[in-house]
């Protein structure tokens, strides 16, 4: 596969964001002296431990995974505001990494934007929305004219489902619904092309949620955008995705389409999950939900991590971590109970 | 049919503020049958807490019971003095809240907590009380119970806490439960073991339960009615399933078309425009009017009360009574 030249495609397909081996590893130790008087080692929390993923041009590929994971750092990473400990983000094709001029990265940065689950918090209590929403245009410098900019943010405004007179308030005069279009207002205002949804609509009530998923989904095929879209909702994410990565434990331990996945899950935590997951379905069929904790990612399980809650479990998973693999087109696994037909298993394709 | 465990009949509730009154809980009625999980839904800020609050006495000032009854066993119980409804709470009623650290005394081992509740509700002397705590802890799920009971609540993990509240919430034996959002805070593995252990133990105990919460997947699994509250007001009461897959007023099933779901992609979510009132702003006649795609002339005048239609009640001016 190669790795450099733009844009890249790889089976026809055009990929905008191609992460390979990504790692962020936090040293979560007490202060030095502290460990010195009470004899404790460094404590390093990996909270990303290795993962690849692409996404396609106006795709949607969304990472689910209970809290704590690794969601967010992957986020914050693609999104530059986590430096990786290891691994390479390729945007465009282009490593993010080997940007040296300020120019260079700035021209990529502003293809991407980023929208967080608390609209209350991301938005600055003291400024007008006009200037919190004009913000990445005058950051970016991509207008000087201030009628261009007044027009931008009306119709910026507008196309989030809000006026542009909302442009004279303050955040706090708008509801939590209201307040998350202002931070997807502004996450369009520099252009960009592909924006992380890091739980966009966790904080929301669900006729609010709905609104908002609606709003963009309209978007997205109005724009032509792709979204990373985290969440640990998993109806949220089938209704989004078209392509989902389930995450434990800060690796990767599924990624298929998203139909594949819910119509045959094939790793043990995807398939426990989807069984015990409360739904308004009504299916009447029996639960047995997942045993066991969330394990401590200071100190992971050994071999698979989620061998401590696995009904499957055999020695080996105790032993061995199994990697990523593809099973069947288009669908990776990481687990020794499920079998990869031979002319897969040779590929290290995106494993 | 047997009496209601719980009769709640007109319960208004009332914040007095500086700018005036505010009315948070209007007018609402309905009973809860012995042993039967009672769902309550609806969005943030529609009422569910407070009528939860007002039943078990816990109501924080301002906050008052400004009209209405609430009957358990058909005895009133929203005027008794301090001291027999604090002893009515634990024995008769149990409660669990979103957070369990809210429940628990940070200072004492989950054992002393438990112990003590079961001594001031029942005549079992220090050694049977704590047997009874250490079957409690086995039969929420606690592995190691009688080594985990000396444990201080922040030594366990947050659905092992919530584990101990519902311990700690059953164990005079109580007629009644109060959930509210009891999994809200917890991870979605373990929200379904807790679900689940909920129901399993109100069943063996035979004690019913008010599940307060606005995940309706929750609601779905395990409640046999659900009432739906929108802007301080029941819309809707019935069967769960006949609200879940049939809801008959236009916010309810509003509120059901726009939760995705997990076994069905459509193309867009049903969308209600618009979004809750404030307590201050909450519109003439009908509260959902402004939002309603079927309102028209007397849903701005008049305000709609709860009346039969089939197995369920519905307030909306499209059922029961002409004009
Ligand atoms: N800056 C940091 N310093 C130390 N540890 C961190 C830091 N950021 C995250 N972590 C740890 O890394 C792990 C992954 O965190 P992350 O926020 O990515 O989880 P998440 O999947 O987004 O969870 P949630 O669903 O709760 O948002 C957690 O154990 C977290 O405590
Ligand atoms: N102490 C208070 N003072 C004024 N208003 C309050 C107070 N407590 C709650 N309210 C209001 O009462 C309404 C119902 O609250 P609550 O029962 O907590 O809603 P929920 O359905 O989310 O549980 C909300 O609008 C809330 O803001
Ligand atoms: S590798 Fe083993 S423990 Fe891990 S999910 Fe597969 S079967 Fe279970
Ligand atoms: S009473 Fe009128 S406004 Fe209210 S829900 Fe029914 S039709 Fe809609
Ligand atoms: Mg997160
Ligand atoms: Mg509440």
């Amino acid at each position: 596969m190669s790795t450099s030249g733009a844009p890249q495609t790889s089976g026809g397909k055009d990929i905008l964001l191609r992460v390979r081996g990504l790692k962020r590893y936090f040293d979560v130790s007490q202060p030095l002296l502290n460990r010195l008087l009470e004899g404790k080692p460094r404590q390093i929390l990996r909270a990303v431990s290795g993962i690849n993923f692409d996404i396609q041009r106006g795709h949607t590929f969304a990472l689910v995974g209970e809290s704590g994971c690794g969601k967010s750092t992957v986020a914050n990473l693609v999104v530059g505001l986590y430096r990786p400990t290891a691994g390479t983000i390729e945007f465009d094709g282009q490593d993010l990494a080997k940007l040296q001029r300020r120019s260079e990265l700035a021209a990529i940065r502003r293809k991407m934007a980023m929208i967080f689950q608390d609209p209350y918090a991301s938005l600055n209590p003291r400024w007008r929305v006009f200037n919190i929403i004009s913000e990445p245009i005058r950051a970016f410098g991509l207008l000087d004219d201030k009628q261009a900019i007044i027009d931008r943010t009306a119709q910026l405004l507008t196309q989030v489902g809000l006026s542009p007179q909302d442009g004279q308030k303050y955040p706090h005069e708008f509801s939590g619904g209201q307040r998350q279009r202002i931070s997807i207002a502004r996450a369009l205002a520099s252009d960009p092309q592909f924006i992380v949804c890091d739980e966009p609509t966790s904080a929301l009530d669900v006729s609010v949620q709905a609104q908002i998923l609606n709003l963009m989904s309209e978007l997205q095929q109005r724009l032509g955008l792709s979204y990373l879209f985290i969440s640990h909702d998993l109806a949220v994410v089938r209704h989004m995705a078209d392509r989902i990565g389930v995450m434990y434990l800060g690796r990767l331990c599924e990624s298929a389409p998203a139909d594949t996945l819910f119509e045959n899950p094939r790793h043990p935590y995807t398939r426990l999950l989807l069984d015990t997951i409360p739904d308004i379905e009504m299916t009447g069929r029996k639960r047995v939900p997942v045993a066991g904790e969330i394990p401590n990612p200071i100190d992971p399980p050994t071999g698979c991590a989620f061998h401590p809650r696995c009904p499957r479990v055999t020695d080996v998973c105790r032993r061995e971590r199994p990697h990523l693999r593809p099973v069947a087109d288009g669908i990776m696994v990481a687990c020794h109970a499920v079998d990869a037909p031979d002319h897969l298993s040779g590929s290290q394709a995106a494993g | 049919m047997s009496e209601p465990l719980l009769n709640v009949a007109h319960l208004r509730i009332e914040f007095n503020t500086r700018r005036g009154t505010l009315v948070a809980v209007d007018d609402i009625s309905f009973d809860v049958m012995p042993g039967e999980v009672f769902g309550v839904v609806g969005e943030s800020g529609a009422g569910k807490s407070l009528t939860g609050q007002a039943i078990i006495g816990l109501l924080e000032p301002p906050g008052r019971i400004a009209a209405g009854e609430i009957r358990l066993d058909g005895r009133r119980i929203d005027n008794l003095p301090y001291g027999q409804m604090r002893r009515l709470r634990g024995r008769q009623i149990g409660m669990i809240f979103q957070d369990p650290l809210t429940s628990l005394n940070p200072l004492y081992t989950v054992g002393r907590q438990l112990v003590e509740t079961i001594q001031t509700h029942t005549s079992m002397n220090h050694e049977e009380a704590r047997r009874r705590a250490v079957a409690l802890l086995e039969d929420v799920g606690i592995p190691a119970a009688d080594k985990r009971i000396d444990h201080y609540p922040h030594q366990f993990s947050g659905g092992m806490r919530q584990r101990v509240v519902i311990a700690l919430a059953l164990c005079a034996n109580p007629r009644l439960v109060i959930a509210d959002e009891p999994t809200t805070a917890l991870d979605v593995s373990i929200q379904a073991q807790i679900i689940l252990l909920l129901k399993q133990l109100c069943e063996q105990y035979d004690t019913a339960v008010i599940l307060i919460t606005h995940d309706m997947g929750v609601i779905a699994e395990i409640s046999d009615r659900v009432a739906v509250m929108y802007a301080g007001r029941i819309v809707e009461i019935g069967g769960v399933r006949e609200v879940v897959k049939n809801a008959r007023h236009p916010y309810a099933r509003g509120l059901m078309g726009a939760i995705p779901s997990l076994h069905r992609r459509v193309e867009k979510l049903n969308q209600i425009d618009g979004s809750m009132p404030r307590l201050t702003e909450i519109p003439s006649g009908c509260a959902f009017h402004p939002r309603c795609p079927q309102a028209f002339e007397r849903c701005r005048r008049e305000r709609p009360d709860l009346v039969r239609v089939g197995e369920s009640q519905v307030a909306c001016w499209l059922y029961g009574r002409t004009s």
